[in-house]
C-alpha cells in the first residue's frame, strides 16, 4: 500500500452547498472517493491510499488536471484505490464533484 | 479427553447420553439437582441435514417437556460439503438448529456449548456458538478456515500466513485465539473434575445479553465491534 | 462498473437491476425518496483495524451501510451489504455494524428491518472475528424478532447470500429473491475444493444456478417471494412481505421443524432439483430455469403456496 496527499489551489470554490458525497467502491481496478466540504475554499486536497506503488507522478497529473478542470474549491477527496486506471480515476472525480452540486 | 471421558466427569451421577454415529443425545443428573439436556456432535462429523433435523427436534421436544441447562457438546467437521445437502437447503437447516438453542436459551433453558475437538465454519455457527456460554476444553482445535486453504485464498505463503498468525490472532485457527475475540467464554482446566467446573460455571451464568463483544474488547481480540455495535444501537434508538 | 452512481440516480427503480446495483443505490432507490439517514457512514471512517495487515485496501463503511429511513411512509431500519468489495464479506467491523441495528430493533420492539444480503460469507483475513459476528447476528435476529420487529432478506446481488450469510438468511422473518440470488453454505467451489469436481462442478453455472439460485430455493419453500430483478420488484415485495409475516414463538420453530422434516422425507433421495420439481409436481420442470418472471411466479404459486408461520 502506498499513501500520498496532492494539495492544489483552485480558482473558485466548488458549487453546490453539499457537505459529503461517497462515490464507487473499493474493488481490483476501481475506487472509493469520500468528498466533504471541510478545506478552505480556494484550496483541495486529495488523499489517496493506493495498492498500486510506484504510480506518484500519474496520480500527480490526473488530480492536476482534474483540479484545473473543475477548479473543486473548498473539497477534501479521500480516496481508497483498488489499482484503477487513470481514466476511471477522472470519472470518479468528476461523478464526487458533481454529486457535491446536487441537491439533498 | 474423549466425549466417554468428559460425560462420565461431569456427571458422575449417571447419564443416558448416546452417541449415534457422531449425533450425540441424552441428559445427564446434575450434582445440584435435576438433569440437564445433552445435544451435539461427535468423532468429527461434518454437520449435515439429515443430522440437524434431529439434533433440533430433541431441542424442541425437550423445551417442552423438561427443565434445567442444555449442554451442546462440539467434535465436528464443518458443514456436510455435498450438492445434495445445498441442494434441500442446509442453510434452512443449520439455521433452523440455532434458532432452536437460542430460544431455548431465552425460555428458561440456559445453553452451555463444550467444545471439546475440533469445528469449523457453518457446524460452529449453528452448535457451539449458538449457545449463551462457550466452554473449551484443552487441545479443542476449531478453525474458521485452516491457514492452507487461507493461503490458496489470499495468495500468501504459508509461512507468511504463520508469521502473522503469531501477531494477529483474529483471523488464524485455535482455541485461544478464538477466546481472544469473545467466542469463547472460559476454558476448563483438563485436570479438576468437569462436574466441579460445571456447577461453579451453573452457579453464576452469565446475563442473557449478548456479552461476546465487550469480552473480544477486553481480551484485544477484537478491539472495535463492541463500540462500533453500541454506537449504531444508539443512533437505531434515536431514530425512533 | 456499467452503471454510474449518476446515472443511477436517475433512472428510476423500476428500470435499475438489482445485481448491477451498488449497495447504497440500492437503498437510495429501495426507500421512499430522500428518507435515508446512515448510521455511522464513510465520513466516519471506521474502517477495518485488520486488513492492514495484509496490506490490503480498506472502505470507509468497511463495505456496508446501516441506517434508518421510510418504506411506503413507514419507518424501517435498513443494511445493505456491498458484494463488490472484498465479495460482501462479514469483518470486524462490518458485522458490528448490523448487530447493533438489530439490537436497536430488539429495544424498539415494532421497527422492522431490512437486510439486503450480498456476500460470500465470513472475510477471511479476521476469520474468528467474522465468524463470531455471525454468530452475534443470528442471536440479534432472534432476539429482534422475539421483540417483534420483522426482519426481512433481498437477495439477489453479484456475491450472492452464501456461508454465514446463509444462516442469517435463514433467521430472518422472510426472504424475496430473484433468479441471481443464490443462497447456499457452502459456495460451488468450496465443495468441488473439498469433495471433487464429481460431487460439483464449480464452472457448470447451469447446476449453480438451479442448486442455489433464487427458482429453487421459491419452489423448495425456502424462499418467500420470487421477484423480478429490479429495484422496484424488491420494494414491492418488502412491502408485501411486510405485512404477510407474523411473529416469532415456539410454534414457528416446531412449524419450522415439521416443515423441514418434510421436505428430507419429500426429496431426500432426488438426485437434481430438476427431480425435486418434478416430484412437487411442475408439469415440466426441465423448462423452469428458462421460463420468464411471471411464468415461473404463477407456477411456483401454484405447487408451493407460502405459509408465514414456518421459519
Amino acid at each position: 500500500m502506498e499513501d500520498f496527499s496532492l494539495r492544489h489551489d483552485a480558482r473558485q470554490p466548488a458549487g453546490g452547498a453539499r457537505k459529503m458525497a461517497i462515490v464507487g467502491v473499493v474493488a481490483s481496478g476501481n475506487l472509493e472517493v469520500l468528498v466533504e466540504r471541510v478545506v478552505p475554499e480556494r484550496e483541495c486536497l486529495v488523499e489517496i491510499r493506493t495498492t498500486a506503488e510506484g504510480f506518484g507522478a500519474v496520480w500527480n497529473a490526473v488530480v492536476a488536471d482534474f483540479v484545473d478542470r473543475y477548479s473543486p474549491g473548498g473539497l477534501k477527496f479521500s480516496i481508497n484505490d483498488g489499482g484503477a486506471r487513470p481514466d476511471t480515476v477522472s470519472l470518479r472525480l468528476a461523478q464526487a464533484v458533481r454529486l457535491m452540486e446536487v441537491e439533498q | 479427553m474423549t466425549l466417554d471421558e468428559i460425560l462420565a466427569s461431569m456427571f458422575p451421577a449417571g447419564h443416558d447420553v448416546k452417541n449415534d454415529e457422531g449425533v450425540v443425545y441424552g441428559s445427564g443428573s446434575l450434582r445440584s439437582g435435576g438433569l440437564a439436556l445433552v445435544v451435539g456432535v461427535a468423532d468429527r462429523l461434518p454437520l449435515g441435514v439429515d443430522d440437524a433435523i434431529i439434533l433440533s427436534a430433541h431441542v424442541l421436544r425437550s423445551i417442552a417437556r423438561d427443565s434445567g441447562p442444555i449442554l451442546v457438546v462440539v467434535d465436528s467437521d464443518s458443514q456436510r460439503m455435498s450438492k445434495r445437502d445445498e441442494l434441500l437447503g442446509l442453510n434452512e437447516f443449520l439455521a433452523h438448529l440455532g434458532k432452536c438453542l437460542i430460544y431455548a436459551d431465552s425460555h428458561g433453558r440456559p445453553t452451555i456449548g463444550l467444545l471439546y475437538g475440533h469445528t469449523a465454519a457453518g457446524a460452529f455457527l449453528s452448535t457451539a456458538l449458538a449457545t449463551r456460554v462457550l466452554v473449551g476444553l484443552p487441545g479443542a482445535t476449531p478453525v474458521v478456515m485452516d491457514l492452507p486453504s487461507m493461503s490458496k485464498v489470499t495468495k500468501l505463503s504459508l509461512e507468511v500466513l504463520e508469521e502473522k498468525a503469531k501477531s494477529t490472532p483474529v483471523f488464524a485457527p485455535g482455541l485461544e485465539n478464538l477466546a481472544q475475540t469473545g467466542a469463547v467464554h472460559v476454558i476448563w482446566d483438563a485436570g479438576v473434575p468437569l462436574v466441579d467446573q460445571l456447577e461453579t460455571l451453573l452457579a453464576s451464568l452469565p446475563d442473557i445479553d449478548d456479552g461476546r463483544g465487550l469480552l473480544g474488547k477486553q481480551r484485544g481480540g477484537r478491539p472495535k465491534a463492541y463500540e462500533i455495535a453500541e454506537r449504531v444501537r444508539g443512533l437505531g434508538l434515536q431514530s425512533r | 462498473m456499467s452503471t454510474t452512481s449518476m446515472q443511477a440516480a436517475i433512472a428510476p427503480a423500476a428500470l435499475t437491476s438489482w445485481y448491477e446495483a451498488s449497495a447504497r443505490t440500492r437503498v437510495r432507490l429501495l426507500l421512499d425518496p430522500e428518507s435515508f439517514m446512515e448510521f455511522v457512514g464513510p465520513e466516519k471512517r471506521e474502517v477495518s483495524p485488520h486488513l492492514k495487515v495484509f496490506d490490503l485496501p480498506e472502505q470507509f463503511d468497511d463495505g456496508i451501510l446501516v441506517g434508518h429511513g421510510s418504506l411506503g411512509g413507514s419507518s424501517v431500519l435498513i443494511a445493505a451489504q456491498e458484494g463488490s468489495f472484498m465479495g460482501g464479506a462479514f469483518g470486524e467491523v462490518h458485522g458490528a455494524k448490523l448487530t447493533g441495528l438489530l439490537r436497536a430493533a430488539r429495544d424498539i420492539g415494532s421497527m422492522p428491518v431490512l437486510i439486503l444480503f450480498d456476500t460470500g460469507g465470513v472475510r477471511l483475513q479476521e476469520a474468528n472475528a467474522g465468524e463470531l459476528a455471525i454468530a452475534e447476528i443470528m442471536r440479534a435476529v432472534i432476539e429482534a424478532r422475539s421483540a417483534g420487529a420483522k426482519v426481512i432478506g433481498l437477495i439477489g446481488g453479484r456475491a450472492g447470500c452464501y456461508g454465514g450469510g446463509g444462516l442469517i438468511a435463514g433467521c430472518c422473518s422472510a426472504l424475496a429473491v430473484s433468479e441471481q440470488g443464490r443462497i447456499a453454505v457452502s459456495g460451488p467451489e468450496v465443495i468441488e475444493t473439498n469433495r471433487g469436481v464429481e460431487e460439483f462442478d464449480s464452472r457448470d453455472r447451469a447446476l449453480v444456478w438451479r442448486t442455489m439460485g433464487g427458482k429453487h430455493r421459491r419452489l423448495l419453500g425456502a424462499a418467500d417471494a420470487f421477484v423480478d430483478d429490479t429495484i422496484q420488484a424488491f420494494r414491492d415485495a418488502a412491502l408485501v412481505l411486510l405485512e404477510q409475516v407474523g411473529g416469532f414463538e415456539l410454534s414457528t420453530l416446531t412449524n419450522e421443524q415439521v416443515r423441514l422434516e418434510a421436505r428430507l422425507r419429500d426429496f431426500g433421495s432426488c438426485a437434481d432439483a430438476v427431480d425435486i420439481w418434478t416430484a412437487e409436481g411442475v408439469a415440466d420442470a426441465g423448462a423452469v430455469p428458462a421460463l420468464p418472471v411471471n411464468q415461473f411466479i404463477a407456477v411456483a404459486d401454484h405447487v408451493r403456496r407460502i405459509s408465514h408461520d414456518t421459519r
